[in-house]
């Protein structure tokens, strides 16, 4: 992982994925609707997700992989709770 | 015991006391009845005969062992037992046995066997035994812990708790609502004197030097030369006289008789109520002998003899007749404490027993009149000779000990008070006063005798009883026979029987200065026999002539306008009403940001001063910065400051900016290389959003006609974005000074370096966590166990406001879409979520086995029992949320309460087996086995108690998700049935 070709790619990646952090946390603050904040959180935590893997990738390291991993396992669960509450007005029924 | 053992001869009475494991026995006897009550709910439910035999039996070992103990104590020697408790504060946990504490030994654990047998019969079928036993064996394990304590604080601590079962078995009916205000009662009272009392053993503590009893026991001279004399005087005896009923705390006891009459008996006659005594006896020697106590102990104890004796006059239900008797003895009791005289030490111990004998003995003939007939009331009963033979002797033998009739045990004890009394020479009037007061009150208790006997038993069978009386079980008559013959053997023959007891009693207190007496029936005629002559015939003539006009009242003449109960409730009410609404004119705590205000300038203020003179400015060091770091941080503090702009009105975005705040903290942990830190964080984030959006269904919508801002409303913004930005320049310039403050030789080094030597893992955090701070820890999960049920009590009968009662609409449709369904239809639903749901119900055991994964590597790698623990939540809640609370509720057994239970029980169990071992609470055991096949497997004892930290921490989230999911289902929802046939009637 010291190639570099590969801190190149791994420093550019990740700079391209804090840009779609930016785009994702605009959505978020301007909406319009609902929906589209909720759909930039999971971009968001997708974009965050990635991240750590090219932090993982970057030290070598299996840990920071596996940070990532639980936004993989976990992550879906705040979006889907905002889904029901918006099509259901209720999260647990 | 005394008498077989000098019949054996000295050498062999040696022999034994050489050979005998005394320090072995003293703990069994406080062990036992603590034992015995946690395994009674495990082994003797729904079984009455074996509970019988636990309660019984525990008893009757107790008594057992506790008389192998007596040769060595015979001629004041004292025995002791050290454990090492905190002995950096110098605190050992000592077992004291000397003559007092014996007597008390053999009363608590003979009685509590009597007790036991007599329980059985008297409490209703419909009531399990369990409970009872199980509490009652917790107060006499608590009972024995007061008199075996060789250490002040352990003395306290055991008091506190007999106030605790006191206050559990008095409220042992608790549907009553007499029972649970008797209960609340007596706990405020027996409480606050229990705190009392620790304040006063400190002060003695501070002034000899000691905790322990011995050394406070041999200071005596020191601790009555010193200033600090009085205050923990007062203190101890408000401690002693709470407990024992004494004027003006004595209101609670005849309340206390809500309680079932077993409890009444051994509580609230025999024992507890003679924990004051005790207290007084114990501390005897060192605080007896000047004027404060000769007027405090003496002074009140004569007024509640003499209130105690006039007020049992005049009652008509039988127990409250012997409430305000017991009340009476006692302060009969503590006036002899408390006249200074070595004789009154000696007749205030004879006098415990008999009273203990005789007042038991009549309180179980009582609940056998109540068990039978159905009532207590005397102006309903009458003649129950003829249908209860057997009980009526029984009850005539102990109610004539009661009065003071000769050949009884109470008679001696009566004259022994007669002769103390006489001999008090403290000048002229109160002299008088003293032998005065205690032929009234004599007289009184002979009137109040023949009332409860005589208008019980005798006169005219009467027909119109709530029940059909016949003589109890004889297993009930049994308890009673036991102590009625007690009496009449004490009373007969005091010297063969108490003889030996009594002296060694007496002498554990008095030592070299006990003083000559002659336990005798007959001492010829002298004055005090005249005194008794005296108060008897006074006694039956007011009986005679009085006993109807008693009838008539409904109270007692003279004190019966005013009542120390009205009083008490009157202080409470100015505490939790009165008090607090004063506050509420003074800080106008209905506005929380009123509050909010003030915390926040308080620590504004008092951070301030912490940091005068300010620390010399910190260099900036030349540090490196990643521009991506700086770019991941500048789009945190984007969705932070949006996340407070939105907060007001858009609480879904605020929320969801939130959720993307955490995201850049948890990516920044990971970026300075803290895994362990992100994957905590990580899951808690995911769960706090969760939480956060169950709950946002609840706030209040918006308002949206309010007037424009007034001038007044203006303001307040401008002053709290002040005092806002002030906290977090504050906060932030705080961070930035730790951080720039270099500490050299820093805790974390030992931790870093420590962690796998000494604890056998490399997760530090974890190690920190479980193994050296582990106490703290412990602490935390019972704080969290506590809070969570807190939640739980607050939410599970939570109205919600008016407007948010009805169906929650769906939002945020959009137009031209089809109108999303709004009917509480489960099928439409199930449509809506079908492909998701699925999908959710298959990742869940993947969450589930992840925190498994997450709990096993947990002291090695990042991980452990918290972060499993709110994972495993995590599980549940997609659950929940893609099946539905009763989908899932069908399926899984969600318990969370029992998950924090047993946690905790088990994390303290895993620190007591190093008790066990003989290391201090809570060491953890690690190291490697070599198995055959698997090879070298290491082992960790602190993932035990990891294993309670998860059950703890995922008990707890769980809980405050079922009840914040339950809000919803508590909505009138027509069931699925209902809405199908609905249905089908339409089409």
């Amino acid at each position: 992982m010291t190639s570099d070709l590969a801190t190149a790619a791994i420093l550019a990646s990740q700079f391209l994925l804090l840009l779609g952090m930016g785009m994702a946390i605009v959505r978020m603050v301007r909406g319009p609707r609902a929906q589209d904040r909720v759909l930039a959180l999971d971009a968001l935590s997708i974009d965050g997700m990635l991240l750590l893997l090219t932090i993982g990738i970057r030290t070598g390291s299996i840990l920071y992989v596996e940070a990532g991993l639980i936004i993989a396992v976990l992550g879906f669960a705040a979006t889907a709770a905002f889904a029901k509450f918006l099509l259901r007005g209720e999260v647990i029924e | 015991m005394g008498i077989a053992a000098s019949a054996a001869g000295p050498e062999a009475l040696a022999w034994i006391v050489r050979m005998m494991p005394y320090g072995w026995i003293s703990t069994a006897i406080l062990l036992l009845p603590f034992t015995v009550a946690l395994a009674t709910p495990l082994i003797g439910r729904g079984n009455r005969r074996r509970t019988t035999w636990l309660m019984t039996g525990t008893a009757g070992v107790c008594l057992v062992l506790a008389t192998l103990l007596f040769p060595a104590i015979a001629d004041g020697e004292v025995l002791r037992q050290t454990f090492a408790w905190a002995p950096g504060l110098g605190l050992e946990f000592t077992l004291r046995v000397d003559g007092l504490t014996w007597l008390f030994l053999i009363l608590v654990s003979g009685i509590g066997l009597l007790v036991g047998i007599y329980a059985t019969y008297y409490m209703p079928p419909e009531y399990p035994l369990v409970r009872f036993f199980s509490l009652l064996l917790g107060f006499m394990g608590a009972m024995l812990g007061i008199v075996l304590s060789g250490n002040v604080i352990q003395l306290v601590f055991f008091w506190e708790l007999t106030s605790l079962f006191s206050f559990l078995l008095i409220g042992y009916w608790h549907h009553g609502k007499s029972a649970r205000d008797a209960a609340r009662t007596a706990l405020i009272v027996t409480v606050t004197g229990g705190l009392c009392l620790l304040a006063g053993v400190l002060v003695l503590a501070h002034i000899t030097g000691s905790y322990d009893v011995d050394a406070i026991l041999a200071a005596g001279g020191r601790i009555r030369a010193s200033p600090l004399y009085l205050p923990a005087l007062v203190l101890i005896l408000l401690g002693a006289f709470t407990k024992s009923a004494q004027v003006p705390f004595h209101f609670w006891l005849p309340q206390a008789m809500s309680a079932p009459t077993p409890v009444s008996a051994y509580l609230h006659s025999a024992t507890m109520v003679k924990a004051g005594v005790f207290l007084l006896l114990r501390f005897w020697p060192v605080l007896a002998g000047t004027e404060p106590w000769f007027w405090i102990v003496g002074g009140v104890g004569l007024a509640t003899m003499l209130v105690g004796a006039w007020a049992a006059t005049f009652q008509h239900d039988m127990k409250a007749i012997l409430a305000y008797s017991t009340i009476s003895h006692l302060g009969l009791i503590t006036m002899l404490a408390g006249l200074g005289s070595t004789l009154g030490v000696v007749a205030a111990i004879f006098h415990t027993v008999n009273h203990a004998t005789f007042k038991a003995s009549m309180f179980m003939a009582v609940g056998a009149v109540d068990h039978e007939t159905g009532t207590r009331d005397l102006r309903r009963l009458g003649g129950l000779r003829h249908v209860m033979p057997i009980t009526a002797t029984l009850a005539v033998i102990a109610g004539a000990a009661m009065a003071g009739v000769p050949l009884l045990n109470g008679f001696l004890s009566k004259e022994m008070f007669f002769a103390v009394a006489l001999g008090a020479n403290h000048g002229l009037v109160l002299d008088t006063l003293t032998v005065l007061v205690a032929v009234a009150a004599a007289a009184l208790g002979v009137t109040y005798s023949l009332r409860l006997v005589g208008g019980a038993f005798f006169g005219p069978l009467r027909h119109d009883y709530p029940r059909e009386p016949h003589e109890p079980p004889r297993w009930m008559r049994f308890p009673i026979g036991i102590l009625a013959l007690a009496c009449l053997a004490v009373g007969i023959f005091p010297a063969w029987v108490v003889g030996p007891l009594l002296r060694a009693a007496a002498l554990s207190v008095l030592g070299p200065q006990l003083p000559p007496y002659n336990l005798a029936l007959w001492h010829g005629l002298t004055m005090p026999m005249l005194m008794s002559v005296i108060a008897f015939v006074a006694g039956c003539v007011l009986y005679v002539l009085g006993r109807r006009r008693i009838a008539a009242r409904d109270d007692a003449p003279l004190i019966g306008w005013t009542s120390a109960l009205h009083g008490f409730e009157r202080v409470l009410a100015f505490l939790t009403t009165t008090l607090p609404d004063l506050q509420q004119r003074v800080f106008p705590s209905r506005k929380l940001q009123v509050q909010l205000l003030l915390v926040v300038l308080l620590a504004g203020v008092f951070g301030f001063l912490a940091v005068q003179p300010p620390p010399a400015p910190v260099a900036m060091h030349g540090m490196h910065v990643d521009p991506a770091f700086a770019l991941l941080w500048l789009l945190g503090i984007a969705c932070a400051i949006g996340a407070a702009t939105q907060a007001k009105f858009q609480r879904m975005a605020a929320l969801i900016l939130t959720a993307g705040t955490g995201l850049v903290v948890c990516i920044t942990f990971v970026w300075l290389s803290a895994p362990d830190l992100a994957v905590t964080q990580l899951v808690v984030e995911s769960i706090t959003t969760v939480l956060l959006l169950l709950g946002l269904r609840w706030l209040p919508k918006r308002i949206r006609e309010l007037a424009p801002l007034s001038p007044v409303a203006r303001y307040h913004r401008v002053r709290d974005a002040v005092v806002a930005i002030g906290i977090g320049v504050g906060l932030a310039s705080l961070a930035y000074a730790v951080m720039n403050h270099l500490v050299a030789d820093s805790a974390s080094r030992f931790y870093l370096e420590q962690a796998l030597p000494g604890g056998g893992g490399r997760n530090v955090v974890n190690v920190i966590l479980v193994d050296f701070r582990a106490m703290d820890t412990l602490g935390e999960i019972t704080v969290l166990s506590v809070v969570a049920l807190t939640v739980f009590a607050l939410l599970w009968r939570f109205r919600p406001a008016a407007e948010s009662i009805g169906a929650p609409r769906a939002r945020g449709s959009t137009p031209g879409q089809a109108e999303p369904h709004t009917d509480r239809d489960p099928r439409a639903w199930a449509d809506q979520l079908a492909i998701p749901g699925f999908l959710i119900l298959l990742i869940a055991p993947v969450i589930a086995l992840f925190a498994l994964h997450l709990f096993l590597r947990g002291h090695d790698l990042p991980g452990g029992g918290f972060v499993a623990g709110i994972s495993v939540t995590m599980t549940l809640i997609v659950l929940y949320m893609a099946a539905g609370a009763r989908w899932v509720e069908a399926r899984l057994k969600v318990a969370p309460a029992r998950w924090i239970g047993a946690g905790l029980l088990l994390a303290i169990a895993s620190g007591l087996a190093a008790v066990v071992l003989g290391d201090p609470f809570l060491t953890a055991y690690h190291g490697h086995w070599t198995l055959p096949v698997l090879g070298d497997v290491p082992y960790n004892s602190a993932l035990l108690f990891d294993f309670g930290v998860f059950a703890v921490v995922s008990g707890a989230s769980a809980l405050m998700l079922v009840v914040l999911a339950h809000q919803s289902l508590r909505r009138v929802v027509p069931a699925p049935d209902a809405v199908r046939d609905a249905g089908e009637a339409e089409s």
